[in-house]
């Protein structure tokens, strides 16, 4: 099961590799070459030594032959590596970015219950984080992994060619730099993962201390934090020191290996020499294969762990992509145009998990320009309705028309189209502000943006902003007051002024001014237009066509503000507590 | 980092031993050549049998004493290293410790958190690559060359050009691809920024049906980070061939040149060879140079940023006095006024009135008006610019900050809860504190449901930020937790927020009861201050009216426009 996994996102990544297939072979076409013309460069090296024999005995004439030839080999080595290294980052780089884009379409495909109940963080760092790191691993596979596979076979035959004994002497030593790795290797790995769960405790309890170190302050916990963080900070010393030190033991290991393959070569090759059997070049160059020879037996262990981690992340970047997609509209799904602002909720039942059922049996209908209020203590699912009005969530029984036609029915597109949307929590984009405002209406020009932002008593503030209408807004909306990012949230809805409005009145964090503007603002959409509210302004409720009191998740009472108070029930109640 | 230095002190053994390990290992490794040149010279040439295994045998012992060196190096560095880490961490915990509310305010808490995190580890680090490599590779590339210059003062003017011609082409490519690198960074948090964008507003991406134009956007800003990365990709393409041709070219000409030494009887075949080894570790040293470098600078970096957190000095000094006068009076303002460090203008102006023992005292306006910055002067988590704040008749500037924090509990705005049981949360201002003092908290704040609800009681474990209770569960525990702390005086810093009027309500009312506590509420909400004893109206940093409800409705047109805004004129009169 687990093996099949890992089969399988291996065959989705070759799919994706598949478009750059000529800068595949491409690449390993030049891999080879450099490869073996890098291995050649010795074999000539070592001609050329073998020409230079003592005191008045050299063969200049053919030394100049011979480094003449290794001249034009180092050149064309050196090409042959560039070209590959282009080629490689063509299909890192592209295959990473085929995949990074359909993450994201995918993002915006997938169903909000998704989204919902998944962290964000998560998300984000699926399609960043991971993707990443799969082409860090896919880069260094590319430019490595092959090249280091082709330096070992071929290194092994050019040794075997000039002489057998002395090829033997390195391919029995190597083996053993692999073995002192991977044991090195084990144990800190064990050393690391403990180092990693203990800086993660602290970097909880900083987080925490400090990033709350007002409160901290306030309660006087200083020193009892100071001693908590002083009990990780010294298990994460002795796990560090460890750490640290069995890590950086690897390379001096491996290197003393080769030092031995060094030495290995450098004996039987001299006893070799002695006898004749090879040459002095010939040895000189099986000195620098021994260098050469471990190098990428190292490399390609690194290499190993580095693509199984790629391939980890590529599946969390796989499974991402392939979650659930929204249900897609129906092809021959209705387009809706012409909404007065009739709508009608029948038997609708909805939950989001079954255990716990929410929305049971409820009905509704609403007339065009009627103001519905929905009030209720906190958590007692509002924005549900919310989402299964603008269909964010699919009702589990009964169903929402819209005009009389099943919402299910609509493309999602032209239903959401005639919504006008402000919630609570104000979403800007990182743009500036005429483009903030004309997000629902890419095409407006800019007197229609100026008369929206008027209309929702944005214009004012907007003029006194260093650059007006270009001013950039910052990451969530950084320099902008709650208020005033609500004003600008308005004035988006304004620009499109659709027939059927949902608004989520803040609960607090306005001043006084700015929220006498954005009611204003508020009254002014919703001017002739079917609106749903949360309401928790006592004004809004009270001139409400309809109140819904909600609690735990359902509706229980329905009725103008006089009728619910006359009845006597929770609203009575809710509405009398504040008074007490 | 200089000024960071210091940390290694304690570490002084381990921080020389190290990289005098290290270089008595890189010696070992600049002999061998030389010992292969004269096992070539001597032992090939005159077939002498036991001299090649005598020069193999010293061979051997060289890599054995060379890895011990190493180890022991490796151990050295790693002691010193994490010893300073450990010990800059503790100092910057602490030295967090003593800064008041305006230098955190100035550095930021989140930038705390990465500073005392990752820019320390990466110190660490620096410091560890630096007691371990820095001296390495530098040493190798000189001792390569001086051992050049032993062998043939002729062949080494070959090196003396290569070398230099190497660094050049290694530091030229760092030089053009680093700000090249910080373009792939940007593209990158371009795309970050992306997609978390899209992610929180998904809502809104939706209603407004702008999916594909997002997508549009997003394939223009991936494009961009796919030609930056192509761009720099080239240029670091470039370093593995050039470093390539120039070492091999250096070799051809050192066995052209060798050749003719050789002819003439200058040098030997095998010194020929060992000059070729010795340009190879040349390369190799000086390829790992340039990481270095690169890791060096972004440890640099970390290491500035450590520093100025070192750097802020806490502006506040606390005074002797362990009691209060014992007066009537709990909170004095006299003719206050207050500017954030750093802003021109005064967030609070002439503030003057006094409260006595408890006295319930309502603070609203709107936001900016300066009710937080009021009450965060009580406590004294910022110095006043102006005047003098009283806490039961003294200057809070004489009290000792414990004993005068002691008198005080404060919620604040942002409902803060830490990992851990719900009793240690709730000790969290008062360590003795018993279960019964607690439950009687939770009591008044509305909150003896929550932990009712829970199957483990006040054993419930709370998780990081307190994500597994709802914003209004947040708050009333927050609010226990300061009265478990049985304060003097308690303010409630917009607390209530995220409660519903029947709570919020029913929280007044057990407030109200706690007879000797001096209470201050700052809401926004004209309900929550209704029924204070009496309400201070702010605009704009100052005091726009203080009274009774009723008297302010007649005599203070803000706080008139407040109540007509949210309530009706019937509710703001039912008091009445």
């Amino acid at each position: 099961m687990h093996k099949e996994g890992k089969k399988g996102t291996l065959m989705k990544v070759l799919r994706y590799i598949r478009p750059y297939m000529h800068y595949v072979i491409l690449s390993l076409l030049f891999a080879a070459l450099s490869v073996i013309l890098t291995l050649y460069a010795p074999i000539l090296l070592g001609e050329a030594i073998d020409c230079i024999v003592g005191k008045g005995n050299v063969d200049f004439g053919e030394i100049f032959l011979i480094l003449e030839k290794t001249a034009c080999v180092i050149i064309v080595t050196g090409i042959a590596q560039w070209l590959m290294n282009l080629c490689n980052n063509q299909i890192t780089y592209g295959v990473v970015k085929d995949i990074r884009l359909k993450a994201f379409k995918k993002l915006e495909n997938l169903p909000l219950s998704y989204v919902d109940s998944h962290a964000s963080g998560d998300t984000i760092s699926r399609i960043i984080t991971d993707v990443e790191q799969f082409s860090d691993g896919l880069l260094m596979g590319f430019s490595q992994f092959f090249t280091g596979a082709v330096t070992i076979l071929a290194t092994l035959l050019f040794m075997l060619s000039i002489d057998v004994k002395i090829s033997l002497v390195v391919v029995l030593i190597t083996p053993l730099s692999f073995f002192v790795a991977g044991f090195i290797a084990k144990r800190t790995y064990m050393m690391f993962k403990k180092q990693s769960e203990t800086r993660a405790k602290m970097t909880s309890l900083v987080n925490e201390m400090v990033g709350n170190q007002k409160v901290v302050q306030a309660f006087g916990y200083g020193r009892r934090a100071s001693k908590r963080f002083d009990e990780i900070n010294d298990t994460l010393k002795g796990y560090s020191l460890r750490a640290i030190f069995f890590s950086s033991i690897t390379n001096p290991s491996t290197r003393f290996v080769n030092n031995l393959v060094y030495m290995g070569v450098g004996i039987t090759g001299a006893l070799s020499a002695i006898t004749g059997a090879i040459s002095v070049g010939q040895l000189s160059c099986f000195l620098t294969y021994a260098n050469q020879y471990t190098k990428p037996f190292n490399e390609i262990s690194g290499v190993v762990t580095e693509l199984q981690n790629a391939f980890a992340c590529a599946k969390r970047v796989f499974d991402f992509m392939e979650e659930e997609p929204e249900t897609p509209d129906d092809a021959d799904a209705v387009v809706l145009k012409e909404v007065e602002g009739n709508l009608s909720l029948c038997n609708v039942s909805f939950s989001y998990k079954k255990e716990t059922p929410l929305l049971k049996d409820l009905n509704l209908e609403v007339k065009p320009g009627q103001k519905i209020a929905i009030v209720g203590p906190t958590g007692c699912g509002k924005t549900t309705l919310i989402n299964l009005l603008m269909r964010f969530y699919d009702v589990n029984q009964g169903e929402i028309r819209m005009e009389g036609i099943d919402i299910r029915r609509l493309t999602r597109k032209s239903l959401r189209e005639n919504y006008g949307m402000v919630l609570q929590e104000t979403w800007l984009k990182s743009a500036t502000i005429a483009e903030n405002i004309a997000y629902g209406k890419p095409d407006a020009t800019m007197e229609e943006i100026m008369v929206a932002a008027k209309e929702a008593h944005a214009h004012s503030f907007i003029m006194r902003m260093p650059e007006g209408y270009d001013t950039m807004i910052s990451e969530e909306g950084g320099s902008l007051s709650q208020g005033q990012k609500q004003l600008l949230c308005i004035a988006r809805v304004m620009l499109r002024l659709p027939p059927v409005l949902i608004l989520d009145e803040a609960t607090s964090s306005i001043d006084t001014r700015t929220e006498i503007q954005v009611q204003k603002a508020f009254e002014k959409l919703m001017e002739g237009r079917t609106s749903f509210i949360v309401a928790h302004r006592l004004s809004t409720i009270r001139t409400a066509d309809r109140i819904l009191v909600m609690k735990d998740g359902n509706i229980i009472e329905q009725g103008t503000h006089d009728e619910l108070l006359s009845q006597g029930g929770f609203y009575k109640n809710l509405y009398e507590s504040q008074f007490l | 980092m200089r000024k960071l230095l210091k940390y290694l002190n304690k570490y002084k053994k381990e921080s020389i031993i190290g990289p005098l390990f290290k270089l008595l290992e890189a010696c070992f490794e600049l002999l061998v050549p030389l010992i292969m040149a004269s096992m070539i010279d001597v032992g090939i040439a005159k077939k002498d049998t036991g001299y090649i295994f005598g020069m193999g045998s010293i061979l051997i012992l060289f890599a054995v004493l060379g890895l011990a060196c190493s180890l022991t190096a490796q151990y050295f560095a790693a002691k010193a290293s994490v010893g300073f880490g450990t010990e800059l961490r503790h100092d910057m915990f602490v030295h967090i410790q003593e800064l008041s509310y305006s230098e955190i305010d100035q550095a930021g808490s989140a930038t705390l958190v990465t500073r005392i995190t990752s820019d320390i580890n990466q110190v660490q680090s620096g410091v560890n690559l630096v007691l371990r490599l820095f001296l390495r590779s530098p040493f190798i590339v000189v001792g390569a060359m001086i051992m050049a210059f032993t062998i043939s003062v002729k062949l080494a003017l070959i090196f003396a050009v290569a070398v230099p011609l190497l660094s050049i082409v290694i530091y030229g490519i760092m030089v053009v691809s680093i700000p090249l690198y910080r373009r792939v960074q940007k593209g990158l948090d371009r795309i970050l920024l992306s997609t978390r964008e899209n992610l929180e507003g998904i809502r809104v991406v939706r209603a407004f049906g702008m999916q594909e134009k997002e997508k549009k956007e997003f394939e223009k800003e991936n494009e961009f980070f796919l030609a930056a990365q192509m761009l720099v990709g080239k240029i670091s393409a470039l370093l593995n061939p050039v470093t390539y041709i120039i070492v091999n070219a250096a070799a051809i000409a050192i066995v052209w040149y060798g050749g003719k030494e050789v002819y003439a009887g200058g040098i030997t075949q095998g010194e020929v060879i060992a000059l070729v080894n010795y340009m190879t570790q040349i390369l190799l040293a000086l390829v790992a140079l340039s990481n270095l470098i690169v890791s060096f600078t972004k440890a640099l970096a970390c290491a500035n940023r450590v520093n100025e957190v070192f750097a802020l000095r806490p502006s506040i000094t606390e005074g002797q006095e362990t009691e209060g006068a014992g007066t009537d009076e709990a909170v004095a303002f006299e003719n206050v006024s207050f500017a954030y460090p750093k802003s021109k203008a005064y967030a609070a102006q002439d503030l003057e009135f006094s409260v006595k023992k408890g006295e319930m005292i309502g603070i609203i306006g709107g936001t900016g008006s300066g009710k937080s910055t009021l009450v965060n002067l009580i406590p004294r988590f910022y110095d006043v610019t102006e005047g003098c704040v009283k806490v039961d008749g003294r200057d809070v500037k004489e009290y000792c900050l414990e004993t005068l924090r002691k008198k005080i509990g404060i919620v604040p705005q942002k409902a803060v809860l830490f990992q851990g049981s719900i009793r240690d949360n709730m000790k969290i201002g008062n360590e003795d504190a018993d279960d019964e003092a607690i439950m009687e908290a939770l009591k008044i704040a509305q909150a003896r449901e929550v932990v009712g609800e829970k199957p483990e009681g006040l054993d419930h474990m709370i998780s990081e930020s307190g994500k597994n209770l709802s914003g209004g569960q947040r708050q009333r525990l927050t609010i226990a937790r300061a009265i478990v702390k049985k304060p003097e005086i308690l303010i409630l810093d917009d607390s209530a927020s995220a409660l519903d009027f029947a709570t919020d309500a029913r929280l007044r009312k057990a407030v109200r009861g706690l007879k000797d506590m001096t209470v201050f509420v700052v809401s926004q909400r004209a309900a929550s201050v209704m029924q204070a004893d009496r309400i201070i109206v702010l605009e704009d940093g100052r005091i726009a009216g203080i009274g009774t409800h009723q008297e302010l409705l007649k005599t203070c047109p803000v706080y008139e426009e407040i109540c007509y805004s949210q309530l009706s004129e019937k509710e703001a009169g039912y008091h009445a």
